[in-house]
């Protein structure tokens, strides 16, 4: 062990996290976004839209995200069309591949997660919103997703995790995030433990803080709390100075 | 595209070879911590706990470069000249390690979720330690744990294309040496596609029918 080497990993790592980060939250927003109609297609839309939704995440959720990233950025080079439209502008810059890739496969997996969240969706709660006469928008919008989104975020979190691990691939398409930079340097001074440890170290950093937002979120946002959480519920006043003595659901 | 075709044959047999050897591997370091976690007297507890949160929070790619490069470093230093640790055996050391760390995760919340009851009752009936792990919780256990498990042994397939990143000539490797020697980077990526979803595809019924041969008991 270098520890002069770590020192110097420890000051040039960081400033791949910016990048990494960059990959990971603009990836996990685009995916999000696409993935929200999706699911709601998935889940209940009729067979043949259901099913092609379903071979489009089949597709994504079953090949390495290596292959689908090589394929975008070496693939789609070889049909003239594309490198003749405008968009070769885009699709000939490897952090726009790797960022659509990214985009493309967390959409497939967030899909999944939130397809199964809003088949878990009680019917009654449907029903009841239906009595009251909400449209059905309105009873996506303001029932359904959000018991659905409450459902699915234990999973949604182990998406965000395995994003931020994925960002790493962009390394193998000449992008100088942390794995990208961490080779690089690996390459100039043929010291692979010390600097890949403090590239794990960084990673472990970034996961592990994931880890913990996504949890406190899961406290902030669940209804049904154990008994310990309701205890605690029940000790705090609603406002200061003013004791309540019946149990606050 | 003809002359890849026996390529990619072997190819495949490695990608295959290297996700049954590093599975089969991981799934017996994963039972043997998850065991050791389990157990009352476990010593071993937090070094297993930090063993899982390491590997479950760090890139799959960083840990496969991690020991291909860091295991040349490490057998030359012994050997005291210039060794190599070739990609499969660094693949499948790497993935061992990646799929253990979440194989012990599952089976310590498939061996908690095994009712305390049953090993009380085993233990009133009074079988030995091994006969209540092999006959009693062990069967219980393995059924809980088979849909997550499944799910592992699917990502395992995908994680073996990033072993061609060191330089394993798998399924991913015979794609971007024929997509770069003929120019046709789509037909060989493709390809490469279809071989993986193939792979995963079989992984996924076989999973599937396993459930369906031995679900959990009481569901």
């Amino acid at each position: 062990m270098n520890f002069g080497l770590i020192f110097d990993a420890l000051l040039v790592l960081p400033s791949g996290i910016g990048l990494t980060l960059t990959l990971t939250v603009l990836s996990l927003t685009a995916g999000f976004l696409l993935s929200v109609p999706l699911a709601f297609a998935r889940a209940f839309g009729r067979p043949s839209l259901s099913f092609t939704v379903l071979a489009y995440t089949y597709a994504f959720r079953g090949t390495p995200m290596l292959v689908q990233l090589f394929l975008l950025y070496y693939g789609l080079s070889q049909i003239e069309a594309v490198r003749a439209s405008i968009f070769w502008v885009i699709l000939r810059d490897p952090f726009w591949c790797a960022l659509f890739t990214f985009s493309l496969n967390s959409a497939a997996h967030t899909t999944e997660i939130l397809c199964r969240g809003l088949q878990s969706v009680p019917k009654g709660v449907v029903e009841a919103a239906r009595a009251l006469g909400l449209k059905r928008l309105q009873i996506a919008r303001l029932v359904t997703f959000p018991i659905a989104f409450r459902i699915s975020l234990p999973a949604y979190g182990n998406e965000i995790v395995g994003m931020i691990k994925g960002s790493s691939l962009a390394s193998t398409v000449t992008l100088l995030e942390i794995t990208g930079m961490a080779r690089q340097m690996v390459s100039a001074t043929f010291a692979p433990y010390e600097i890949f440890i403090v590239a794990g170290a960084i990673y472990l950093a970034l996961t592990s803080t994931a880890v913990k937002a996504t949890q406190i979120l899961e406290q902030r946002l669940s209804t049904d709390g154990t008994p310990k959480q309701r205890r605690k519920a029940r000790l705090r006043p609603a406002l200061p100075d003013h004791e309540i003595t019946t149990p606050v659901p | 595209m003809g002359g890849f075709a026996a390529q990619f044959t072997v190819a495949f047999l490695v990608t295959v070879s290297l996700a049954l050897v590093s599975g089969f591997l991981g799934t017996a370091f994963g039972l043997l911590l998850a065991i050791s976690k389990g157990t009352p007297a476990a010593r071993f507890k937090g070094v297993v706990t930090t063993y899982t949160t390491v590997v479950r929070g760090v890139p799959e790619l960083l840990i496969i470069l991690l020991i291909y490069f860091g295991g040349t470093t490490f057998a030359s230093k012994i050997a005291g000249r210039y060794v190599e640790v070739n990609a499969f055996t660094a693949g499948v050391i790497a993935l061992t390690v990646v799929f253990s760390g979440y194989a012990t995760e599952i089976f310590r919340g498939a061996i908690a979720a095994v009712p305390a009851g049953q090993t009380e009752a085993a233990k009133s009936l009074g079988l030995s330690t091994l006969q209540r792990w092999l006959f009693v919780v062990g069967p219980q256990m393995l059924r809980l744990a088979l849909p997550a498990y499944g799910n592992l042994w699917i990502s395992l397939f995908k994680d073996t294309a990033l072993v061609s990143v060191v330089g394993l000539t798998d399924i991913m490797r015979v794609a971007y040496v024929g997509a770069g020697s003929l120019r046709a980077p789509l037909t060989f990526y493709l390809a490469a596609s279809a071989f993986y979803l193939f792979l995963t595809t079989i992984t996924l019924l076989s999973i599937r029918l396993a459930e369906r041969r031995y679900p959990a008991f009481g569901r």
